[in-house]
């Protein structure tokens, strides 16, 4: 294993040794590595004097490791640019080719130009937060319990990896340094907003949930590693000279796929769209197992979230019933378009969340609603309602067409990801992104979209009325 | 009896809807040059890439050095060395630094690399410029350090894309010595040159590219046979003189004539040349020289493309590969 390393480790080792010896890369670490915590040390310990003043000890105890965690995140961010060029800019100054020529394995190639990416700036935000400690413990700030400063070790690491990562995909899809720093957008800002997520979490002081971001940040990272490894190809490093927008191209594609070679209507929805259903088996078990699991959860929190439903006027349910009935009354059209772009609207989201997240966040709106589910069973029988009452009255109805119709839309989105990440020898990386995409189309046209809109009509018309008839 | 070191078979390349390479076959034994002569974007750089297995024929197939190009493609890149069109070196490095990156990846032994390197450095003379930054290097020493890096792992088969295109002439001399010495040493060498003196000097067989396909494909001096016909050999007369009806041998023809020269054109110059000395002299034509014509590659070169150049650029219907 160490022997088919080795090659990996040669390419990382020389690259590192060219970054340090190019006072463009070493004079901005270096700044940020031991100029950066002392500026963020002076912030803290102003920030620490000023809130003190006002008792507001809390907020500048949790400002101590905020600013930690923004020392160790800078060197990284400045350092995607390194990251970025690693594939493209090689290819831009013709070094590239001697590289493609040797008989590395791609994955050798691929690994030691990722290390060799991601070492510098871990370092210099290790250096750099090491400097921030010392200062703090010089001027008798306390430093954080050790807990917190592994978890915003970890942290650090994790977002170092998962950033790099993806501008070295972005490294190997595009032809010039200019596109690749333009494409790096979809990673710094998704990356900031991160950061903010998780500054609010800190100062919450919820230290576990950022652990759950760890695990997440490390699952992105690893697929977006196999993404990167999955679609590098030499072929298409050397091959691929301009980025054309070809958009003719993409739309036969996209409509190739989506058509499934299907001549009518009857034959699509005959062959085609049972086709695609057939290939997502699995993640259709997967996505029913996580709805499943998000009722559970659902009913679980119960016990952390109860109230009585008679102090928010919820145990009259017979009189908020007849009122639906009223508001919706049989066959009226605006209240089934409303039920139906609601639940349209939620699987756009996830498919949009699917997009930024190889399809794993595509489930979460599901698994909320569901999860939603679960939590107002468990508290009708918590109030002595039988939840099976609500299970039947509320949910069956409507539900039969309407969750699995969510749940074939999460699985499209889950397959996409999945899609993305396996290695796929004879399409481009823009190949199986449109197939994919076809196949998601696909089924939301055909069934999903369809069944949506079946399902609203019975939700409109049907469920309040059942509900009312068992409550009555 | 020489092995086949190369081997390519109706070799093809598409992107997108562009053929690039089209149907391409040749073989180059142990100890041949074989020169790939083209005009830019003939698909010369196409066909070098398909057979060092980095980029994958749409069609056809090759083998290197006894290794498939598709199936093998580890092996192969391990057999080959390749100088490419961009020399593609590290500014920051220095010479030695460079080879022995490359050294350790083609696993080349520590001391022998460190060997080769001495050596290849002294013989292509860039030994004083072993510590010295390759940003520093002049266009020429670049190449020649290409060339060192192309040959520090002795692979048995070398593809060389303009080996000598920004030298100086002593420098070019020296890497076309160079070059022969290596086919002496059993290598097989694929030469991508536009430099038709270079290629005449080295090629024991020559190929000539347009539009993706080998049009002509030869050694030289049956290439100039077939493009410019048989040879032509001129008898200087010491007088001027006043027609001649010769009663010439078969196969010999007298093609043109001048105020004191004959040409004749003949296909078995060494039968028949002394015949139609003989009767010159029969004639009492006092003949001063008597000599072949001399045909440059250049004509043949010309003469190829002129044939070609109406013919539409080669599309395919299907492409295999995409931009996208």
């Amino acid at each position: 294993m160490l022997a088919e390393l080795r090659p990996a480790l040669y390419i990382t080792y020389r690259e590192v040794r060219d970054q340090l010896r190019d006072w463009r890369i070493i004079f901005p670490i270096v700044g940020l590595t031991i100029f950066f915590p002392y500026l963020m040390n002076f912030t803290a310990q102003q920030a620490l004097g000023f809130v003190r003043k006002y008792g507001a000890n809390i907020i500048g105890e949790r400002m101590v490791p905020f600013l930690l965690m923004i020392v160790g995140f800078f060197p990284i961010s400045v350092s995607l640019v390194i990251a970025l060029e690693t594939f493209v800019g090689e290819k831009e100054r013709g070094s590239i080719e001697p590289l493609l020529h040797t008989p590395l394995k791609d994955w050798q190639l691929y690994l030691g130009k990722l290390l060799s990416a991601i070492i510098p700036p871990l370092l210099s935000s290790f250096l750099g937060m090491l400097v921030y400690l010392v200062g703090l413990y010089r001027s008798h700030v306390p430093v954080p319990p050790v807990d917190l400063l592994i978890l915003i070790l970890c942290l650090t690491v994790v977002q170092a990896i998962m950033m790099v990562s993806g501008a070295v995909v972005v490294s190997t899809q595009t032809t010039s340094v200019r596109a690749a720093n333009l494409l790096a957008s979809f990673i710094i800002i998704p990356s900031a907003l991160l950061i903010q997520g998780e500054s609010i979490v800190m100062f919450w002081g919820d230290y576990q949930t950022l652990w759950w971001v760890v695990f997440g940040l490390a699952v992105l990272s690893l697929l977006l590693m196999r993404v990167g490894l999955a679609h590098f190809r030499r072929e298409e490093l050397l091959g691929r000279e301009i980025d054309v927008l070809n958009l003719r191209w993409a739309w036969g594609i996209f409509m190739k796929q989506f058509r499934g070679g299907a001549h009518s209507i009857w034959e699509w929805y005959r062959r085609a769209v049972p086709g695609t259903l057939g290939q997502m088996g699995q993640p259709m078990l997967l996505v029913a197992g996580l709805v499943l699991l998000a009722v559970w959860l659902g009913e679980q929190q119960v016990s952390r979230f109860t109230f009585s439903l008679k102090d928010v006027g919820m145990i009259n349910l017979k009189q908020n019933l007849s009122g639906m009935v009223e508001g919706w009354p049989l066959f009226s059209i605006s209240p089934v378009l409303g039920i139906w772009w609601q639940n349209t609207r939620v699987l756009l989201l996830s498919f949009v969340l699917g997009i930024f997240s190889f399809g794993i966040l595509g489930v979460l709106p599901t698994m909320l609603t569901l999860g939603l589910t679960g939590y107002l069973m468990g508290l009708l029988a918590l109030n002595g309602i039988s939840p099976w009452f609500y299970l039947v009255g509320f949910i069956l109805p409507h539900g039969v067409i309407e969750i699995p119709a969510a749940v074939i839309a999460c699985a499209a989105v889950l397959r996409m990801g999945a899609a993305l990440a396996t290695p796929n020898p004879n399409k481009t990386i823009g190949e199986v992104w449109l197939i994919v995409l076809a196949d998601w189309a696909k089924v939301m046209a055909g069934l999903v979209v369809p069944l949506l809109l079946v399902a609203a009509a019975v939700e409109a018309w049907v469920t309040p009325r059942l509900a009312l008839w068992l409550f009555r | 009896m020489q092995s086949e070191r190369i081997y390519a078979e109706e070799l093809t390349k598409h992107f997108d809807d562009f053929v690039a390479v089209m149907g391409v076959s040749f073989q180059v034994l142990a100890g041949e040059v074989l020169v790939l002569l083209g005009p830019n974007g003939a698909g010369k750089t196409t066909t070098v890439r398909m057979l060092t297995s980095i980029l994958t024929p749409t069609s056809g197939r090759a083998r290197v050095a006894g290794y498939d190009v598709v199936a093998q493609a580890d092996q192969v890149r391990a057999s080959v060395g390749v100088l490419t069109e961009q020399h593609g070196l590290y500014n920051r490095m220095n010479a030695t630094e460079y080879l022995r990156f490359f050294g350790q990846l083609y696993g080349l032994h520590p001391r022998i690399c460190q060997e080769r390197i001495t050596r290849l450095l002294e013989q292509f003379g860039l030994s004083f410029a072993g510590k010295k930054r390759l940003g520093e290097y002049s266009k020429g020493m670049r190449q020649k350090l290409a060339l060192v890096r192309a040959m520090l792992h002795d692979p048995p088969v070398l593809l060389l894309d303009e080996p000598t295109s920004t030298m100086d002439p002593e420098s070019a001399r020296m890497v076309r010595d160079t070059i022969r010495g290596l086919r002496s040493a059993e290598r097989a060498i694929i030469l991508c040159t536009h430099n038709l003196a270079e290629a005449e000097e080295l090629a024991d067989q020559i190929a000539i590219i347009r539009q993706g396909q080998i049009i002509l494909q030869g050694d030289v001096s049956t290439l100039k046979f077939t493009l410019l016909g048989p040879p032509e050999y001129e008898a200087l007369l010491a007088k001027p003189f006043n027609g001649w009806q010769a009663n010439l041998p078969d196969g010999v023809e007298l093609s043109a004539t001048g105020e004191n020269w004959l040409r004749f054109q003949m296909t078995r110059p060494q039968q028949q040349n002394p015949v139609v000395l003989r009767r010159l002299l029969e004639h009492n034509l006092e003949v001063i020289s008597f000599q072949e014509v001399p045909r440059s590659l250049e004509q043949v070169y010309i003469q190829a493309i002129n044939r070609v150049d109406s013919s539409p650029p080669a599309r395919a219907g299907q492409g295999e590969q995409n931009a996208g």
